[in-house]
């Protein structure tokens, strides 16, 4: 499963990151590494980006951007 | 003595650069880019430098901001580095900081909002993190004063002492300790032994930049890069992965040991629960809309017009101006020099001093909105609409402002961090009408087009239009490429805004504008002021009704034709569209001057009046938004190319108008100029719907 498949309200851990350059680096920079957790918190009103909960702060993401992220519940 | 403050973003560092500099302080752009350069004097220290650096998460090679931060501090080597971080955000703050230690800097971390730490009942065992990080910790908070200057105090101590440098702390494990290891002693003859751990790194992430510029043979990247290959193959993963995830876990042990939290997970804080309305599925988008109706409201339909026409009408119009002739006459000043003082400097400068109230308050509005961390969510609420055509969520407020005045328009991009978003929304936000374009359509509707409500209204669908196919033209060019800065954005902790940081930014901004934007348009009203108040013979001029006779005149005569394809090559056409670039609303007085008793009708059919209408909506904005364009590209060339793309756009739309519209409405044969005007159309449309150049993908994937 991937970051953007997730349903709002869930935890999963990050199983491994996809892609290469500039967007995996900044994915990987704000903390969102090999086995760390991700709750998905909400969705934004027209349907994209999503926000998480990640190292304990807020982070808002494309869904294009968090498919190459794939998680484990 | 230069110390740097380096740190996230809303880590407070701008409060704390505040608070140590005072009112002394220089703000301009890091040569060639978008990105604000700040620096200042300590605030009792004469000799002490604080240089700011861009709010960074990482030093990674991918973001402007970073790049520009890491070449400082690698290139200039400032004496000291503050390291300001989030108390209550530590674990990702910290991130940054892994990577700051490296550099062999002497380092203070200076722990913020550590009021805000106690308030939630958590706990920092500040001894544990020093010994853990091998650097020197204080606890502060920027924006209570507490502590903030004992933190300078402390990195100047370090300096004199030759202290403070940090002990590389033990961030990397097993194997790839092997290879950093490896790759140091390949190195070190070549970039010495400060920061040796740092370039070691770069050069295990294969990162190109820093190793193009050390300077490595082939040979030793060769030989190292067996030694990354073994590592990722027994970790199984790459370089750059390895290392961000070592940092982090490293962090994640620090953090066990170091910070205790009070608040169960899960549990929510009061900015969550702000957050849950505020951006929520259904209330998002009217919340939005309420909170933009009210800064419109009062920014542009009311108080900051109110203001403006004020300044302009009756400080600048009805109090000075005749207060200075009289003085002017009492002392038997020649009419030359009072022309030049009333109408040229006092109505230029007048026209500047105009738009500060109205800017002021539309910065107040900004400033408030980014410190309170609302900034943040409209990016959030809005992101999906504007990625379309290549610009920011944040796109959204510049061109909302620009309705009222394009300038604090431009500047309001600031507030947008990527800086191809931020060159193309200030490219693009003065083709909304301002006020004073409003002026142009409104005369040009009741005079040419009476009772007819679909042309000014069509004019500001026209202008959306403008802007959205204009992005998505541009996106496709070389200019614009890519997709380099992804949206990956933290939503910050809302907070009440602090009056005083609000206060400077909006005097810092403010300033800038009055003072740089000031000089330009005063000296070049002054030159617009001689060349249609004299004639070549050097006689002044009657400006009711000698105007024909002005050096102004016989240049627009000369420069009609380039007009003529539009439909208005006369002489007072093209005045009146060289005025317009002083302030846009000159375009319809010079007509109606221009035109005398026969009335303006006498001058353009109302096709023509329409292409003349459209050249100055879409055209270079006026010379006031033209200098705040400059300015805020941070680059001359990026200046001109904005001012060419609007010239152009400008020109070609007012051409098809003319010549489509003339032949389709008003009986004109077909001929050249119908050809040329489909093939603009062909062409516009051409750079609309084309698929992305394919070199650009690759070179795309090249740079990744």
């Amino acid at each position: 499963m991937t970051l953007n498949e997730v349903k709002v309200g869930n935890t999963v851990h990050i199983k491994k990151l996809n892609g290469s350059g500039p967007t995996k680096r900044r994915i990987m920079d704000m903390g969102l590494t090999k086995g760390s957790e991700v709750y998905v918190r909400k969705v934004a009103p027209l349907g994209d980006p999503i926000e998480l909960t990640v190292r304990g702060y807020e982070l808002s993401i494309r869904k294009a951007d968090a498919a190459w992220v794939e998680v484990e519940q | 003595m230069i110390i740097a403050l380096a740190g996230n973003p809303n880590s407070g560092k701008t409060t704390l650069f505040n608070n140590l500099t005072g009112g002394s302080q220089y703000v301009g752009n890091w040569p060639g880019v978008t990105v604000e350069k700040k620096d200042g004097k300590l605030k009792g220290h004469p000799d002490v430098t604080i240089q700011d650096l861009p709010g960074i998460y990482s030093l990674s090679p991918y973001s402007l901001e970073e790049v520009v931060a890491r070449q400082y501090l690698v290139n200039e080597k400032p004496d000291a580095i503050i390291n300001i971080i989030d108390g209550t955000n530590i674990e990702r703050n910290l991130y940054l900081t892994t990577q700051l230690l490296e550099l062999e800097i002497p380092m203070i971390l200076a722990i913020n909002m550590i009021d805000l730490v106690r308030k939630n009942g958590d706990q920092i065992n500040v001894k544990k993190l020093e010994n853990d990080l091998g650097c020197k910790v204080i606890e502060m908070s920027a924006l209570k004063g507490e502590n903030a200057l004992e933190v300078a105090e402390a990195a100047i101590q370090m300096v004199q002492e030759h202290t403070g440098i940090p002990q590389n702390p033990h961030v990397f494990t097993g194997s790839v300790e092997h290879a950093l290891a490896h790759i140091e002693e390949s190195i070190e003859p070549i970039v010495g032994s400060k920061g040796l751990r740092w370039f070691a790194v770069k050069v295990f992430e294969r990162d190109e930049r820093a190793i193009r510029e050390m300077g490595l043979s082939k040979e030793i990247l060769d030989h190292v890069e067996s030694h990354i290959r073994d590592c990722e193959k027994e970790l199984d993963d790459d370089a750059e992965s390895i290392i961000t995830s070592q940092r982090y876990d490293y962090i994640a042990k620090v953090m066990l040991e170091c910070v205790k939290k009070k608040r169960a997970r899960g549990e929510l804080s009061v900015s969550d629960k702000i957050d849950k309305i505020v951006t929520n599925r259904i209330l998002g988008l009217p919340i939005f809309f309420a909170i933009m109706w009210f800064v419109y409201y009062v920014s542009v339909s009311t108080l900051g017009t109110w203001m403006t026409d004020w300044t302009n009408d009756v400080l600048f119009g009805e109090i000075i101006p005749p207060a200075v002739s009289t003085f002017c006459e009492s002392v038997g000043m020649a009419g030359w020099l009072e022309s030049l003082i009333v109408d040229g400097i006092i109505g230029g400068v007048g026209t500047v001093l105009g738009f500060v109230p109205q800017i002021l308050l539309i910065f107040l509005f900004l400033a408030i909105l980014e410190d309170c961390g609302y900034m943040a969510r409209i990016a959030f609420v809005l992101g999906r609409i504007f990625r379309r055509f290549g610009l920011s969520g944040k796109s959204f407020i510049p061109i909302l402002i620009s309705t009222g005045c394009g300038v604090p328009g431009i500047m309001g991009t600031r507030t947008i961090e990527n800086e191809k978003d931020r060159r193309m929304t200030i490219m693009l936000t003065t083709f909304i009408p301002c006020s004073a374009k409003t002026e142009i359509i409104a005369m040009i509707t009741t005079e040419f087009f009476p009772g007819n409500v679909w042309v000014a209204w069509s004019m500001w669908v026209l202008s959306f239009l403008v802007i959205i196919f204009s992005g998505i033209a541009l996106k496709k060019t070389k200019l614009f490429a890519g997709e380099t800065a992804p949206f990956v954005m933290e939503l910050p902790a809302y907070h009440f805004p602090s009056g005083k940081n609000v206060a400077l930014r909006v005097w810092d901004r403010g300033k800038h504008f009055i003072v740089k934007a000031g000089t330009i348009i005063f000296s070049i009203v002054v030159i617009v002021w001689f060349l249609e108040s004299f004639s070549w013979s050097l006689q002044l001029l009657d400006p009711e009704t000698q105007l024909d006779q002005s050096i102004l005149a016989s240049i627009g005569g000369a420069l009609a034709w380039i007009f003529a394809p539009l439909g208005f090559g006369s002489w007072q056409g093209t005045v009146a569209i060289i005025t317009a670039e002083m302030a846009k609303e000159t375009a319809t007085s010079t007509v109606v001057m221009l035109a005398g008793k026969a009335g303006i009708t006498s001058l353009f059919t109302p096709i023509a009046a329409l292409s003349f209408m459209a050249m100055n909506l879409f055209d270079p904005p006026c010379i006031a938004a033209m200098s705040a364009c400059m300015r805020e590209m941070g680059d001359r060339k990026w200046g001109w190319i904005a001012i060419g793309y609007q010239f152009m756009l400008g020109y070609c739309l007012s051409l098809v108008i003319y010549q489509m519209g003339s032949w389709l409405f008003y009986g004109a044969a077909f001929g050249f100029g119908q050809i040329v005007a489909i093939v603009i159309i062909v062409a516009a449309l051409y750079f609309i719907f084309r698929p992305v150049p394919q070199k650009q993908i690759n070179t795309q994937t090249a740079e990744a």
